[in-house]
């Protein structure tokens, strides 16, 4: 498969800046592609594009040709964000964050080191690092085709990252998978990736 | 070498809050345990533990805002005296200065001069502060903004100027570069770096080893509520030099030595085990871990391992 | 003595006043007959052992009509305050999710409704509506759901923008599952206890207009209704007739607002802390 931005542009609203101007990037289902970009790029609101959860005010997104807003339902971008609190409801336990995913195996649960206990707490009961763990979980359910991380390990420990990362590149290579991978690390993304894309600003 | 005066002394602090469970049950969680960190003229020392493993309480301890629920245990000297809540209450804002995580903590309805003059007119401080603005090349017009007319490089340039208005003797900077782009990270760590060059000594609380180790001159490293180790930025550079078996795992954990893990996860603070933290993940561990464990000297820097 | 710690004392403390509550309506609407009976052998007696708080005019036992009154105001409370607050719920997820036409006719009933004087707007509805039980009902629910509405607007606005809430609809959550699994638990603490705070102003409102006449009529033991006439006998000397249905008005409403404050702060999830 292939997911395809289309010259892109995007500003949030009439008055502010132009954050991404006719930006255009493909990605295959075998390939692990690394974003180095300087900031106020606009890295994170190419993955929102990417995933849907924004329109381009120009440009489209294509996955295997068709524009990915007529799949309808479950979306097969998914997401994995900076701020794991941020997309997990307070309210709700770890045990109905990881249900909200598309019938998660028990084998991603273990390989995420995801303990038992864990999913009788409530998000404020446990750490970022195992918040993250299961956010990872919920976004590689079964009809998952294409995965974008957006800094995700920016915030955790160095062996929580490489925990995490280690899991998740085999675990795409086995189910083929693409990823997008966006960090400010330089030596994490030449570990991670096949492919590095290096951008210039606007 | 003459030796460096210490500006922060912190032995043995610990910090436990009161928490209801579900229903009526009381508990007390022991957020942070050990945590013993020195601070000489002239230094940088980073303190770097994961996000949420309670070292920003480090910060609110020492300025003396911690939340009322919040018990603090250990002692903190402050320029060869106890810092009682009354001195801490004299110092904060004047010698000892924090540098917040971003302009959130800026009054957003205050001129940008006006706040960081703290609302004094006189001659003299509007002279100072022209000169450190002039510093950090930010144009005299910027001191009649607000908070939110201000773009992004511009506010961390700010942030740090608020705690040069007092003439610091201890400057403690709490994560200040949160997702942040490394061009960006580096330019404010060199400014924290220039504060320390002046005399003053700066403590950087942060998650990120790498970018504590481009800076700092020690790194002291935070382990669920406790310091296990004290060592030289220096000694990260290989694995031999250090003391700690979590330390030397966080240096094989780094993407360009190796990108190796060890399993597990840093404990939930209701479930410490006894003794070291570290215990249940490290290969080392036998019984005399399990007990209360000395932070000892160990080739010019600390540690606090039966083993190392 | 046992030192309790602050989230039993709050659950102590709602747990007195909704007993309190619900024992002066039970018993008030028990005796509703007993409140009628006249008996001229007992006209005018000062509060006693026998009376506790007195008999008037026609020998009726105050104690009984102010427990019957107030019954009927916490009955007329809580069915004018619940219709009320299914209201601003309706109308305040109406207004947030329909789009931009229906919010701003929403806020501008809203604000129309909370720039009249409520107890004007409560007259001339109760009047349109025919005075008595009915009219006071209806003019009271239709007075005051506003300010449930807006907050529950405003909740449900932030909501649908939360990240947690568009990461669940990429991952195919139906609406239905998003609106039960994740909006509901944040909205019903702040339904909860906009419904009970509302209580105390829907009976005094109750009180209010019955006193001034557009509200329950004469005939019914309504502590409005006791307070207008008692009004006739102040000057005679006969203070309790006044005093004693006005205190337990009073107290009633307190309570409610009580037993409204500690709920909020057992809801509170930064309650945990305290």
């Amino acid at each position: 498969m292939v997911l395809e931005a289309k010259e892109i542009s995007f500003r949030y609203g009439k008055e502010s800046r132009q954050i991404l101007n006719d930006f255009s990037l493909q990605i295959e289902s075998h390939e692990r592609v690394g974003i180095v970009a300087p900031s106020g790029f606009g890295k994170t609101t190419f993955c929102k594009i990417l995933a849907g959860y924004e329109m381009p005010d120009q440009g489209e997104v294509l996955l295997d040709g068709k524009p990915l807003d007529t799949y309808r339902g479950y979306c097969p971008v998914q997401m994995i964000w900076q701020h794991p609190e941020q997309v997990v409801n307070p309210r709700l336990r770890m045990r109905e964050v990881l249900k909200e995913g598309d019938e998660i195996g028990e084998d991603i649960i273990e390989g995420l080191g995801i303990e038992e206990d864990w999913k009788k707490r409530f998000p404020a009961e446990i750490s970022g690092g195992e918040m993250q763990r299961f956010c990872i979980a919920r976004a590689l359910g079964k009809r998952t085709k294409f995965l974008l991380a957006d800094e995700i390990s920016t915030m955790l420990d160095l062996i929580t990252q490489s925990q995490l990362w280690s899991f998740l590149i085999e675990e795409v290579e086995r189910r083929e998978i693409g990823l997008l991978a966006v960090s400010h690390s330089m030596p994490l993304l030449e570990r991670v990736c096949t492919r590095i894309c290096y951008l210039e600003k606007s | 070498m003459k030796e460096k005066k210490t500006v922060l002394n912190i032995r043995d602090f610990s910090v436990s809050f009161e928490q209801y469970e579900r229903g009526f049950h009381k508990t007390v969680l022991p957020v942070i345990r050990n945590l013993d960190v020195t601070v000489h003229e002239g230094e940088m020392v980073a303190v770097v533990g994961s996000s949420g493993s309670g070292k920003s309480l480090l910060a609110h301890g020492i300025l003396g805002i911690l939340p009322y629920n919040a018990t603090m245990g250990g002692e903190i000297w402050y320029d060869g005296e106890l810092l009682t809540p009354k001195r801490q209450k004299m110092l904060r804002g004047n010698e000892i200065v924090l540098v917040p995580q971003s302009i959130a903590f800026l009054d957003p309805l205050m001129k940008i001069g006006s706040q960081i003059r703290k609302g004094k007119k006189d001659k003299a401080s509007k002279a100072r502060l022209d000169k450190i603005f002039e510093g950090y090349h930010l144009k005299e017009e910027v001191q009649g903004l607000y908070p939110f007319e201000l773009s992004g490089g511009m506010n961390r340039r700010v942030l740090v100027s608020t705690a040069l208005m007092g003439n610091p003797k201890l400057v403690i900077a709490d994560e200040p570069t949160p997702g942040l782009h490394m061009d960006m990270v580096r330019r404010v760590m060199s400014h924290f770096r220039e504060l320390a060059d002046k005399g003053a000594g700066v403590l950087l609380i942060t998650h990120d080893l790498e970018q504590a180790l481009e800076v700092a001159d020690r790194v002291v490293v935070f382990y669920a509520g406790t310091t296990v180790e004290d060592a030289a930025a220096s000694d990260f550079q290989a694995q031999e030099t250090l003391r700690h078996p979590y330390s030397k795992a966080l240096w094989r954990a780094l993407p360009q030595n190796g990108f190796q893990f060890i399993k597990g996860t840093q404990p939930y603070v209701k479930e410490l085990p006894d003794g070291c933290p570290f215990g249940p993940r490290c290969e080392y561990c036998t019984a005399e871990c399990q007990k209360e464990i000395a932070y000892r000297e160990v080739q010019g820097g600390r540690v606090r391992c039966v083993h190392a | 003595m046992i030192r309790l710690n602050g989230r039993i004392k709050t659950v102590v403390l709602f747990g007195i006043a909704i007993i309190f509550l619900i024992v002066v309506t039970m018993v008030g609407a028990f005796f509703s007959e007993a409140a009628m009976v006249t008996d001229f052998s007992r006209k005018d007696l000062a509060p006693g052992a026998r009376y506790l708080f007195g008999t008037d005019w026609l020998g009726r036992d105050m104690f009984i009509r102010t427990l019957t009154g107030l019954s009927m105001s916490i009955r007329i409370g809580i069915l004018a305050a619940g219709v009320s607050s299914v209201l601003a719920l309706l109308l305040g997820t109406l207004a947030a999710t329909m789009g931009k036409a229906v919010d701003a006719a929403i806020t501008w009933v809203i604000d129309l409704v909370m720039g009249i004087p409520h107890i004007l707007l409560l007259i001339l509805i109760s009047y349109a509506f025919g005075k008595g039980f009915k009219g006071v009902v209806i003019g009271v629910a239709l007075t005051h759901w506003t300010s449930l509405a807006r907050v529950i607007r405003g909740e449900v606005l932030q909501l649908k923008e939360a990240l947690y809430i568009q990461t669940a609809k990429k991952l195919g959550v139906s609406n239905a599952q998003i609106a039960w699994k994740h909006m509901f638990p944040h909205l019903y603490p702040q339904f909860l206890v906009g419904l009970i705070l509302m209580f105390p102003h829907a009976i005094l409102h109750e009180a209010s207009i019955t006193f001034l006449g557009f509200g329950l009529p004469p005939e019914q033991p309504a502590i409005g209704v006791i307070l207008s006439e008692s009004m006739k006998y102040l000057a005679m000397g006969r203070w309790w007739l006044a005093l004693f249905p006005g205190l337990f008005l009073v107290l009633t409403v307190i309570l409610f607002d009580v037993a409204g404050e500690s709920l909020r702060k057992l809801l509170d999830p930064g309650s945990v802390h305290k």
